[in-house]
């Protein structure tokens, strides 16, 4: 099924909770503003968010002649979602299901969904290095356009798991496109001091060892984090901030990559 | 677990019944034979192994939170530190059961240390006199070392360190878990209801999205039937340390925990603040009861340690 995909880009981090489906999702609808036709796939079977942060919860995935097919954002069809969220009868729903169930899920996620051509498929993934991501990488192993771009925040213990998310790319053959530094900094509302809450610079110090581009750090955002649940691009809303800015760049990045022919 | 395959019948008379595999409802169900042999109502000799291993644990307490990073690890090494500070004749112990991303030996600052194995099983390393750490990180060769197992052999691994931890005599085991419901959840249950659970903590940060995963959490602790000792929010004010006016970060649009307690009927147990000198501590492994003892963390942390070893208490006796 993914023969008509161009490019596949893996959102990974081996950390929980430092915004891999946010970035996941701002991505995907900055890749939608600029005209590209994308496709997200949620493969975090036990806590999916993206229905959420694109406020499609209650939509759900048909079965078609040519399997399953994607909940669109918008009516020209631009941006397809996939994710278990759509499947859940109820959004408090648990999926208590060990590794082999969730491998023939997300296998199941990989061939039977109908994307149709699409430009990008953006994969988001759950925090670790276990099944859901082994089944992934053999998945793709035969997709040669693939890249993943990991997420991290500053502070060391996030750093350090990281690390092994890198060490296991790097076992598996997948390359990395670069890192991204989320909640780098926030500044008070009020006296506009800026504080490093989670600390600084640890994105870029990583990425400087682990010689792997560093493609830019995002600022603890209170104007982004509003964005969760309304499924607006930050490029759109708030075209001025900094999360603006990165964003606009990786998608530069991304097209001329992909212009030239790179992975 | 449950007794009923996943994949059986709706009449299922459960794996441990006489009647498995020779009910009516079992024609047509593939876990048919292997019913009827009688092999799926053997017990886990792990079970019984793990339930010796353990009798001298007073209170095993589960911390769980269905989303990544909202301070699972920080919370469990926090209440390590203050049930072990009260009285240095409590012993508490740490299991950290996230086995692709160990954070405990950073936040308990044992980075590096190496874990020995005697007769009587392998010794966790002692952060203090009364608290001790069993994480895989100890096992790993290097800190870029990815652990790229999938389920069985997780499983394996926290089967391990509950059966073969030499904990000594032990007031409280804390185990911090890796977000989801998969899993090192389930084994953990599976092994230790035996042995005797007291309950979970549930750790959260107030806004939706994290909400919502730990539903999902809540769910599958009455699914799986461990009681849940509370909930606690992190990361739930900011205070600015220049103008000391207070922000939320990660706001709670739809009422943060206080709200999702009150809706799922399971107590609250306190909100810990944001606080970034909280953050280094963690990061540098540095006991932050002992660094900053006045702060509004340490305040609050404090009640909440009153309060889980007051319901831990009240469910023993």
């Amino acid at each position: 099924m993914l023969e008509d995909v161009k490019r596949v880009i893996l959102v990974l981090s081996g950390k929980g909770g430092v915004g891999k489906s946010t970035v996941s999702t701002q991505l995907a609808l900055t890749l939608k503003e600029h005209g590209f036709k994308v496709g997200l796939l949620d493969v975090d079977l036990c806590g999916p968010s993206v229905p959420y942060l694109l406020n499609l919860e209650n939509h759900s995935v048909h079965q078609g002649p040519e399997g399953w097919i994607p909940v669109y954002l918008d009516t020209e069809q631009k941006l397809g979602v996939m994710s278990i969220g759509f499947l859940l009868s109820s959004r408090n729903d648990a999926v208590v299901w060990r590794g082999p169930k969730k491998t023939s899920m997300i296998k199941q996620f990989l061939e039977d969904v109908c994307w149709q051509e699409l430009d990008f498929l953006v994969i988001d993934t759950p925090p670790g290095t276990s099944d859901e991501h082994i089944t992934v990488m053999e998945n793709l192993r035969q997709v040669p356009q693939c890249s993943a771009i990991l997420v991290t925040t500053p502070q060391e213990v996030a750093i350090e798991d990281v690390r092994k998310e890198i060490t296991f790319c790097r076992k598996t053959g997948i390359p990395i496109m670069g890192i991204i530094e989320n909640m780098s900094g926030y500044e008070c509302p009020v006296c506009s001091e800026c504080t490093n809450i989670f600390s600084s610079g640890g994105g870029k110090s990583l990425a400087e060892i682990a010689k792997i581009p560093f493609l830019g750090s995002l600022p603890i955002d209170p104007r982004v984090g509003k964005l969760a649940g309304q499924g607006v691009a930050a490029v759109k809303e708030i075209p001025n901030s900094n999360t603006s800015k990165v964003f606009s760049e990786l998608v530069k990045h991304l097209t001329e990559s992909s212009a030239n022919g790179e992975s | 677990m449950s007794g009923h395959p996943e994949n059986a019948p709706q009449h299922c008379p459960g794996t441990e019944s006489e009647d498995a595999g020779k009910a009516s409802a079992c024609a047509g169900c593939p876990n048919q034979n292997i019913c009827a042999s009688g092999a799926a109502s053997v017990r886990d000799p792990a079970i019984d192994i793990i339930k010796n291993r353990l009798s001298n644990v007073k209170h095993k307490i589960l911390i769980l939170s269905g989303k990544g990073g909202v301070g699972k690890s920080t919370v469990t090494s926090l209440l390590g530190h203050a049930l072990a500070g009260t009285n240095p004749d409590i012993n508490v112990g740490v299991l950290d059961a996230d086995i692709c991303g160990p954070s405990q030996p950073r936040l308990l600052g044992v980075r590096g240390e190496q874990v020995h194995n005697s007769g009587s099983g392998w010794s966790p390393v002692y952060v203090t006199d009364n608290l001790s750490l069993m994480s895989i990180g100890f096992l790993l060769g290097s800190p870029d070392d990815a652990v790229i197992w999938r389920g069985p052999k997780k499983n394996g691994m926290i089967k391990q360190f509950l059966s073969e931890v030499d904990w000594g005599d032990l007031d409280f085991l804390l185990i911090d878990t890796p977000p989801g419901t998969s899993d090192e959840h389930l084994s953990a249950v599976q092994y230790l209801t035996e042995a005797g659970l007291s309950g979970a903590v549930v750790v959260t940060s107030p806004q939706e999205v994290a909400l919502l995963d730990v539903r999902k959490e809540l769910q599958f602790c009455q699914k799986v039937g461990v009681r849940v000792l509370g909930v606690i929010e992190n990361m739930s004010l900011f205070i600015c340390p220049n103008c000391s006016s207070r922000s939320e970060i990660f706001p709670a649009t739809t009422g943060g925990a206080p709200q999702m307690c009150s809706d799922l009927h399971v107590p609250l147990l306190g909100s810990l603040p944001l606080d970034p000198i909280l953050a280094r501590c963690c990061d540098d492994g540095r006991d932050f009861l002992q660094e900053l003892p006045n702060s509004p963390a340490v305040t609050a942390l404090k009640d909440i340690v009153h309060k889980i070893v007051k319901s831990c208490e009240g469910t023993s006796s």
